[in-house]
């Protein structure tokens, strides 16, 4: 086996012959959606087209978007291929607003999950000895099940410990040796924070790697962590609508998510105008899936902000490689005309000695006019007896984001420990504000 | 002579002050001495307690955010003008003073007081046979 790559086969297979796998996938899917989904049947006689019209990936952009309100709209399994005899099992996303999403698998599916998946552990340097812990909730959500699928594939060790229970994580941590942590960005900030206040020893954990997935974290968060936690950071991307955990991940080098495209096929789109971009401009990314049974997707809008790398990675890699995500598109605030990424804040406080990674954006509108707070707990050394240096501390804060951002902004300083730490997804936002 | 205070920093949310000194309650120290700073965002508690270290010890395990300075401590005579006579000591030597807080009751006036250099008003204090408070006296209850 080459170096850290679980099926070089497809993994370093060369560009032309990829575009030849692609095709005749797509051809086959686009075949199987036509003949077993109304939904896309009716979108593609309405532009006046058929199977017959795709003969290659060239023809990808004649298809329709599939949108998360798509999805919806033909809850809860409407979009699904196959009978649902041929369904072993469905997840869901938590519905924050209106129905919840549903994606269902046939036993095909859950091996090609499994298989992109072994493809991703076995990319982070994970393999049969490795103790893995999983700490992505387990249950509807995608993450827990899919990197346990996967870590049983390459034979590793694998921990269902599910997301919560820090002090147990910690003891188990400690106590199986666990060596690879998976678990979203911001649960493994937590976990560092945790374990330097436990009074373990950082020696007497075995944890080398961690697998970090499921919301959008930025290159200072991942130092942050592999200094704190003294591991190797390794981003993963998913979403349940294309498989869950297994769409893209890094490789050692750190340097873009390579994407599984013999399975999932990305473009970038214009997000206002749909055009597909030329290589390389950063957009919308959006996913065709070539190769699942139970829920084939047609150009799925991901609404996350990237650009792709066609060049073969250091690795030996030459799956296109996609940009960490710079933000989602329905993640960003427009807050007097101007685009706010959280993750821009979260940068300007992990810069700052002074301040901690836990904030809270409240987003206002007093008199038609938009107003930002921003809430941070400061390092605890710097709760100073003297007002004059908290205020101070205060404007520095204001003075860094404002800088950054371009937007005015009123900086609160609060209690430690009173910002929520969040088990899962953390919550940064708080927007008040009532959108006609 | 020099006192350790602590300094507990609190948001403006109604029942926090209340938390601290039910925490302190519980553990049987004592509060000789207390003011709060106020600003719009946030409070700073400062107090002079019983037992300070094992106050902040308590408090921080509460997770409130504690921090201890140190003060000096003296007593005037409770009659016009005494404040201003210590206080022209502090200004002749060049020392700055932070802040201060106080109470008089009888013939006496008690301060608690912050500088930019609390050994040398300590000293200075003493060379004006001024009568300061000790440490032991303000921590016993």
């Amino acid at each position: 086996m080459i170096k850290n790559i679980w099926n070089p086969h497809f993994e370093t297979m060369p560009r032309e012959e990829m575009r030849t796998v692609q095709s005749e996938r797509l051809r086959d899917v686009v075949e199987r959606v036509y003949y077993n989904v109304p939904y896309y049947r009716e979108r593609m006689q309405s532009l006046g087209m058929g199977p017959e019209n795709i003969g290659s990936i060239d023809d990808l952009s004649k298809l329709p978007f599939t949108t998360k309100q798509d999805l919806r709209d033909n809850y809860p399994f409407g979009l699904f291929a196959v009978p649902m005899s041929e369904i072993i099992r469905v997840h869901a996303s938590s519905g924050t607003t209106g129905k919840p999403t549903v994606v269902g698998y046939t036993r095909h599916d859950i091996g090609l999950w499994s298989e992109v998946m072994a493809r991703t552990l076995t990319s982070a340097g994970a393999g049969k000895s490795d103790f893995i812990q999983i700490a992505y909730g387990y249950g509807l959500f995608t993450g827990g099940l899919g990197v346990h699928y996967g870590g049983e594939k390459i034979g590793a060790s694998v921990i269902p410990i599910s997301g919560g229970n820090t002090k147990r994580q910690l003891q188990l941590m400690k106590d199986f040796g666990s060596t690879v942590l998976a678990c979203t960005p911001s649960y493994a900030s937590y976990l560092a924070e945790a374990i330097e206040e436990s009074g373990f020893n950082r020696d007497e954990f075995k944890l080398r790697v961690g697998v970090f997935g499921a919301e959008p974290w930025t290159e200072n968060m991942r130092r942050e962590i592999e200094k704190r936690l003294k591991i190797k950071a390794i981003d993963i991307y998913g979403l349940s609508e294309i498989i869950g955990p297994g769409v893209s991940f890094e490789c050692e080098h750190q340097c873009g998510l390579h994407i599984n495209e013999d399975h999932f096929i990305p473009e970038i789109i214009h997000p206002d105008t749909l055009e597909v971009l030329p290589e390389g401009e950063l957009g919308e990314l959006v996913f065709t899936t070539v190769t699942k049974e139970g829920l084939p997707i047609i150009r799925y809008r991901t609404r996350d902000l990237t650009r792709l790398n066609f060049e073969t990675c250091a690795c030996g890699r030459t799956l296109v490689r996609m940009n960490k995500c710079t933000g989602r598109s329905d993640d960003m605030l427009i807050i007097r005309g101007v685009n706010l990424f959280p993750s821009q804040i979260e940068s300007v406080l992990l810069e700052m000695d002074e301040t901690t990674p836990h904030y809270l954006l409240v987003v206002d509108r007093v008199n038609n006019l938009d107003t930002l707070q921003l809430q941070v707990e400061v390092e605890d050394r710097f709760y100073q007896d003297k007002i004059s240096e908290l205020q101070a501390l205060r404007m520095k804060i204001q003075h860094q984001v404002e800088s950054t951002t371009g937007l005015s902004v009123t900086v609160k300083l609060v209690e430690p420990k009173t910002i929520e730490r969040s088990e899962g997804k953390a919550k940064r936002v708080i927007d008040n504000r009532k959108m006609v | 002579m020099i006192i350790k205070q602590l300094s507990v920093f609190l948001e403006n949310k109604s029942g926090r002050l209340h938390e601290v000194f039910t925490v302190l309650g519980a553990s049987n120290i004592n509060v000789s001495a207390c003011s709060v700073a106020d600003t719009s965002e946030f409070g700073i508690l400062r107090m002079i307690v019983s037992e300070p270290d094992k106050a902040r010890e308590i408090l921080k395990e509460k997770l409130f955010s504690v921090n201890v300075s140190e003060i000096i401590s003296f007593a005037t005579p409770n009659e016009p003008g005494a404040l201003s006579k210590t206080l022209q000591i502090l200004s002749d030597a060049q020392i700055s003073i932070e802040y201060l807080y106080g109470y008089s009751i009888g013939d006496k006036s008690f301060i608690a007081l912050r500088c930019d250099n609390a050994e040398k008003a300590v000293m200075e204090f003493q060379r004006h046979q001024m009568e300061l408070i000790s440490a032991s006296e303000l921590y016993k209850f």
